[in-house]
Parts: structure tokens; C-alpha cells; sequence
């Protein structure tokens, strides 16, 4: 499935490191083994990562003002730690760059991945993307606050999707 | 009867257009699911998370639907619409549960969805029954009613259903989680057996305060639960289950689903670590974010209707004199009533389980008379016990024989909650795919054998819990007597466990010893009750002479028949 952003197909300017061979010059998303190295490059240069389900993102916090991108990853659908790694990320770390989603969501996980604060999904999931559109448009309600700060509606806990 | 507010659904959360709005959106999800799953774009290996979070479950020979009944709390009209869907999508049954849900066992996936939106017609759902996200939140059977309650916990029990409903961060965590919330120093909820454990009581500016007990259950590792936090304000208890939920979606283990839960996790990094952890994390949150507000709360509690308890004057003194004319009355008032805070009501409860029957299961007609009772008796309000049995919350006294002349009329009025009968089982290997041995029968055998309202009373307090397999959803291990099935080379066979008890006196029980055939372990108990009752002191409850005398007083009866 091609990139996606909000619900609609976007194109990716960043390129994935590869093993065994030197990073490129442009924006790059490299593993967490070799942050150091992206970090080597010249300070303009776009830099992302990519963590494992089992990364603290606290060892972000150094190079945060760095990257431009976290990728999470979904080893199985199941496995729902990138879910408090996204989280985290905005609410502890504040972090305001793409946080892209990896590995094999569900498209009916993807209003979950939008509130914790991902902002792009990159799945080798065939679905056409009108099933995430869907999967986006389908709740309009919510029952607890998230990173996105929807507003409560009346006194409780019940806020509104942004749909769009 | 009048309520205050005729809208208002008394005890219950009152629906309004946005949360109807939320659950034909959520029927509408399902359905295009269910249509994805036909079509074949889901494999059943991700369909599965998906119809569990909406309560569907495949079992031994079909699918079962487990329909929330939040808090227990549920209506008349709700009760009659479950009536409905017993008779048309079910065997005219349906099966009160642990969690104080109800499920129906002979479901076709392709009536699920319509199911759902009959279901969404009452403001009801199968959300969250299942899967491995936040449960049900169950609560005391007698809340806002009982007289020993410091304060009423389903208004914190509802605030605690949408904060969990379909959760960003928690709806895909290493396994399912339970929480209990209580507002009784009386502990009905089984609070130190689930993985959050809470019990409120009035904390020091007038707003409830918490005590917050953490992996606690029961399963393949029964482990209570330990405190883990002293007098919580309320302001803060959203942002510190979410930090305790948080720690255990990250840690808690993911290789191994026997290992999963987070008494695991808790007992792994042992007490002290894991508060520190969730301290760090509550420490960093965005805590304005999270804060529950006194006027959430307020406009959450102005959603529930009050009932209106206005009695005679003579109410109590009616009851007195039809309890001295009828000694099948009384008997029944004092095994099937609790006491009301108010002194011209109690609180009744219909036993499910009938001498020889199967606990919990309900047929649709016992449904339709249920709710017509709740109307005529109790404000329209049912409320479903973790014991698997019904209660009617507020009954006028004056009125209340005539309630028990209905009820026993249809076969309801049986007198043993709390006594022999009034056994927890597990559905066991009659529908459930994971079971080693067959409960019900057991359950049955032993019911019908102590039968004699009289017998059972004389032998007083004792809870009888029966599983399937150690998997242990009839709660054996929290049973005075537990009763656990085993496959011995595929023979069934039962092993006895004694002395567990899930009350304020928390115990594991312990085995007593090798595994009995079932044609033996109805014997075997009859034995160890006979036992009972001629080491017992005067007024000893079994639980008591047991932790007096120990395991050894009681094995001779089990093992050496006379």
C-alpha cells in the first residue's frame, strides 16, 4: 500500500538506510544502531528512525531536535506497544515531526494509531486505501482524551473525530 | 412507582443522541467487518481481535455473543429486548456470567451484526466483552443501595466504561484487563483478584478517594492483588490508570499468553519497581490532560436517574408480621434480602440457581417476568450479580412478599445465595473449547443433593466454585470450596481445593490432594461437609473451621470413606 497521510495517499521523500552500504545525502530513515551515524551527517540533512516495539523512546530525547521522523513498528497487529511509543513521543517528549507507522496494522486500527499521535502508515497490507479512509471515517465519537486535544463536548468525557 | 427524572433510566448511565450516535457507528464498523472477513479480505487470524472486541467468541459447537451489562446495571426494557434475542437468535436462553454480563451460546456469525443493532435499539452492546483490552468494569450488586456503602461507585464504574471504550493505547494490550471498583468497606467486588482493584471511600474535601490494588487474579497463577496506592483523589484517577495500563502495554510480557497478564509483570519486577515505574510515568504525564474535573463527574452522575424512596411509615413493620405468618417467607428474606440504606427497603435477590439447575442461565420467559418485577417492585432497575445471580436494588418492605409470592410462583424464589446452592461454574466442557471436564453436572449434583432449604441453612455460608480447567473462569481457587476439572487420560476428574475466599478475607485455596473420579466428588464433598458440621463451634462458618482446624482435619473425610 502506498504511503499514507490523514486518510489520503501521500508521497514519501524519505529513504530507508541500507544495510551495508552508506547513507544517502537526502532525507533517510536510519535503524536505531546507526543514529550516530545520521547524526554524523551535516545538521541540515533530513534524518528519521526507525525503533523496535521493545525501545524506551526516552533514548530519543537527545537526538529529537535532530529527526524529522520516528517510524513504530507493528511486528504483529496484536503487538500494541508502538501505540504508547507514539504517545509518548508527543505527550512526553513533544516531539512535532512524522511519526510513521510500520510492520502490519490493521486498517481498523487506524483512528487508534491518528490518536496516539501517528501521523503517516506505511503497511505492506494490500487493502485498497479506500478501506482506511473508511476505517478513518466510520467513528465520529470519542470517550477519552488524546495526544490529537479534542475538545470535550458538554460536561464529560465524549469529544468529537475531525473526520476530514 | 415514579422516578424523579422520567427520562432517566435509574442506576444507569442515560443515553442521549451522541452515544446512540456512537454505537450505530460501532454496529455499522462490524458489519463492514464481518462483510471484509465473508469476502475474505480478512483472514480469521485478524477477524478474530476484531469480534472479540465486539463479544463473539467461537465455542465448542458455535459462536457465543457476550453482551456488556455495564456495571451489572441494566434496565427492564433492556432485560426484555435480551428476552427477544434469546427467542429468536438463541435456544430461548441466555447465561448470566462472572463479569456480570450475560452471553448467548448458540449464535451464527451472520446475525451478529443484526443482533448488535437490536441490541444498540436498548442502548446496549457486546463492546470490550472480550479481547485483549479493558473489560467490563464490574461493581458491588448493591451499590446505592446497601447500607454499609461509604459511597455509590457506579458513577465512577461508568466514568471508568467510556474512558476504556475503544481506547487508542489499550485496546491491543498483552492480554485482557479487569478492573472492580467498590464503595463498601465490604468487599463484594473480589477487588484483590483483578488486575486493577479499586475501593472508594470519601476522602477529605467531600470527593472520593481511592485505594488502588494491582495484579490480582486468578487463572493458571492465582496471585492477590497488592495496594499499590494509598487515598488516590479522584481529580487524579484517570491519569493514574492510564499510567498503570501504560507500564503494562509497554512490559507486560507478549511471548508467552499464559504469562501475559499483569499480576505476571507486577510479581516480575516485584512491587516496589513496578510503582516506581508507573509513578515516573505518572509524573511525566500531561496531567491537565487527563484531570477528572468535579463537574465531569457531577454532569456524568446528573445522567443517572434516582429512584424515588418514599415508603410507609409502617413499611418494616409490615415485613416483621409477614415474616412471623410464613416461615417459607422468612426463610427465604433471610438468605435472599441485603439491607437497604433506606429502612423501608431492602434489596432482593433472585437466586439463578434452582436446585439441580444450571447456575446462571436464564430462560427468555424467566427474562420477561424479571423485568416485569423490576417494574412493578423496583424502579425498572435489574441488576446482575458476579455470583451469577439477579437483584432487585430497591424494594419497598411492605411490598416485598409479594414480590416473593411472584417469584416462587415461577420457580425464582429459591432461598440459598450465599448457601451450598448458590454455586459459580464455569460453562466447562458442555460449550467451551478449552474446558477438560464438564461443570455443570457437577454443579447440578451437587445442588440437587443438598436441595433442603433447611439443610442448607443449618450448614450456612459456603461458597462452592467449579472449573472446567485451570484456566479458571468459575474461580475455584477463590471458592471455600474449589472444584477444578482435569483430564486424566481422558477420564474427567476433579481436584478439591479449600479455604479460598475473594471477600476481605482474601485467600487462595490450597489443594487438599489427589484428584477424585467425578463419580466420587460429589461423595467426597458430602463427606467433608458432614465433617464440617461436627468439628464446627457454635455459629462457625465452614471457612472458619477450616482456617482453624487446617487441611488435615478435612482430607480423612475425602479420601478415607467410612
Amino acid at each position: 500500500m502506498p504511503l499514507l497521510e490523514n486518510g489520503h495517499v501521500t508521497e514519501d521523500r524519505w529513504a530507508q538506510a541500507i544495510a551495508g552500504e552508506a547513507l544517502p545525502a537526502g532525507a533517510v530513515i536510519v535503524p536505531l544502531e546507526r543514529l550516530e551515524e545520521g547524526l554524523a551527517r551535516p545538521k541540515d540533512a533530513p534524518l528519521g528512525v526507525a525503533i523496535g516495539p521493545d525501545v524506551d523512546v526516552a533514548v530519543l530525547r537527545p537526538a529529537l531536535p535532530r529527526l524529522g521522523l520516528v517510524a513504530v513498528t507493528f511486528p504483529s497487529f496484536r503487538d500494541g506497544r508502538a501505540f504508547t511509543q507514539a504517545r509518548a513521543l508527543r505527550e512526553h517528549l513533544s516531539f512535532t515531526g512524522e511519526i510513521r507507522a510500520t510492520g502490519t496494522p490493521l486498517p481498523d486500527q487506524y483512528e487508534f494509531l491518528l490518536r496516539c499521535g501517528v501521523t503517516t502508515v506505511q503497511t505492506d497490507r494490500a487493502e485498497d486505501v479506500a478501506v482506511w479512509q473508511q476505517a478513518h471515517e466510520i467513528i465520529s465519537i470519542a470517550y477519552q482524551p488524546s495526544v490529537l486535544h479534542e475538545r470535550p463536548q458538554g460536561l464529560g468525557l465524549r469529544r468529537f473525530l475531525a473526520t476530514d | 412507582m415514579s422516578t424523579d427524572t422520567a427520562t432517566q433510566p435509574v442506576g444507569r448511565y442515560a443515553y442521549d443522541e451522541v452515544d446512540r450516535t456512537f454505537l450505530s457507528q460501532r454496529v455499522a464498523q462490524f458489519r463492514e467487518q464481518v462483510g471484509r472477513r465473508v469476502a475474505g479480505d480478512l483472514s480469521e487470524d485478524e477477524f478474530k481481535p476484531l469480534r472479540l472486541m465486539n463479544g463473539l467468541y467461537l465455542q465448542l459447537h458455535a459462536y457465543m455473543l457476550r453482551v456488556a451489562v455495564p456495571y451489572g446495571m441494566m434496565g427492564a426494557d433492556q432485560m426484555r429486548e435480551l428476552a427477544h434475542i434469546a427467542r429468536t437468535y438463541d435456544r430461548d436462553y441466555g447465561h448470566f456470567t462472572t463479569r456480570q454480563n450475560i452471553q448467548f451460546n448458540w449464535i451464527r456469525l451472520e446475525d451478529t451484526p443484526d443482533i448488535l443493532e437490536r441490541l444498540a435499539g436498548v442502548n446496549m452492546h457486546a463492546i470490550q466483552t472480550s479481547g485483549n483490552c479493558i473489560r467490563n468494569v464490574t461493581c458491588d450488586e448493591f451499590a446505592g443501595a446497601a447500607a454499609d456503602e461509604l459511597l455509590d461507585p457506579r458513577i465512577h464504574a461508568e466514568i471508568l466504561r467510556q474512558w476504556s471504550t475503544l481506547h487508542p493505547e489499550f485496546s491491543f494490550l498483552p492480554r485482557k484487563f479487569k478492573i472492580a471498583i467498590s464503595g463498601s468497606p465490604h468487599d463484594r467486588v473480589a477487588a484483590r483478584f483483578h488486575d486493577i482493584g479499586l475501593v472508594a471511600h470519601p476522602g477529605p474535601n467531600g470527593r472520593p478517594v481511592f485505594d488502588v490494588f494491582v495484579g490480582g487474579g486468578l487463572g493458571r497463577t492465582p496471585i492477590i492483588g497488592v495496594h499499590l496506592c494509598h487515598d488516590l483523589p479522584e481529580e487524579d484517577l484517570l491519569a493514574y490508570l492510564e499510567a498503570v495500563v501504560r507500564v503494562y502495554n509497554a512490559y507486560g510480557r507478549r511471548d508467552n499468553m499464559y504469562k501475559a497478564r499483569i499480576k505476571i509483570l507486577v510479581q516480575a519486577l516485584g512491587v516496589e519497581q513496578f510503582r516506581e515505574k508507573v509513578d515516573a510515568e505518572f509524573a511525566q504525564m500531561n496531567r491537565a490532560d487527563y484531570r477528572l474535573e468535579p463537574a465531569i463527574v457531577e454532569g456524568i452522575r446528573a445522567r443517572f436517574g434516582i429512584p424515588d424512596l418514599d415508603a410507609p411509615a409502617d413499611a418494616a413493620q409490615k415485613l416483621d408480621s409477614d415474616r412471623k405468618a410464613d416461615a417459607r417467607f422468612d426463610r427465604w428474606v433471610r438468605t435472599n434480602t441485603h439491607a437497604h440504606r433506606h429502612e423501608g427497603f431492602i434489596s432482593a435477590v433472585v437466586s439463578i440457581k434452582p436446585d439441580g439447575g444450571i447456575p446462571g442461565d436464564v430462560t427468555a420467559d424467566q427474562m420477561d417476568l424479571i423485568a416485569d418485577l423490576a417494574d412493578e417492585f423496583s424502579f425498572g432497575e435489574i441488576r446482575v450479580t458476579h455470583m451469577q445471580n439477579v437483584v432487585l436494588g430497591h424494594v419497598r418492605k411492605d411490598r416485598l412478599r409479594d414480590l416473593w409470592l411472584r417469584l416462587d410462583g415461577a420457580g425464582l424464589g429459591t432461598p440459598n445465595i450465599g448457601l451450598v446452592g448458590d454455586i459459580i461454574a464455569c460453562p466447562g466442557l458442555d460449550y467451551c473449547a478449552l474446558a477438560n471436564a464438564r461443570s455443570i453436572p457437577i454443579a447440578q449434583k451437587l445442588s440437587a443433593r443438598f436441595a433442603n432449604p433447611e439443610l442448607q441453612e443449618n450448614i450456612g455460608t459456603l461458597r462452592i466454585n467449579i472449573s472446567g480447567c485451570i484456566n479458571a473462569c468459575g474461580h475455584h481457587h477463590a471458592g471455600h470450596i474449589g472444584i477444578l476439572g482435569v483430564d486424566k487420560r481422558g477420564e474427567e476428574f476433579f481436584q478439591l481445593t479449600l479455604g479460598g475466599s475473594a471477600e476481605n478475607d482474601v485467600a487462595i485455596g490450597q489443594i487438599i490432594g489427589p484428584a477424585l473420579p467425578e463419580d466420587e466428588t460429589v461423595d467426597a464433598i458430602a463427606r467433608l461437609i458432614d465433617t464440617y458440621l461436627v468439628l464446627r463451634n457454635e455459629g462457625e462458618a465452614f471457612i472458619d473451621t477450616y482456617r482453624r482446624l487446617g487441611a488435615a482435619s478435612f482430607k480423612d473425610a475425602v479420601y478415607a470413606p467410612a
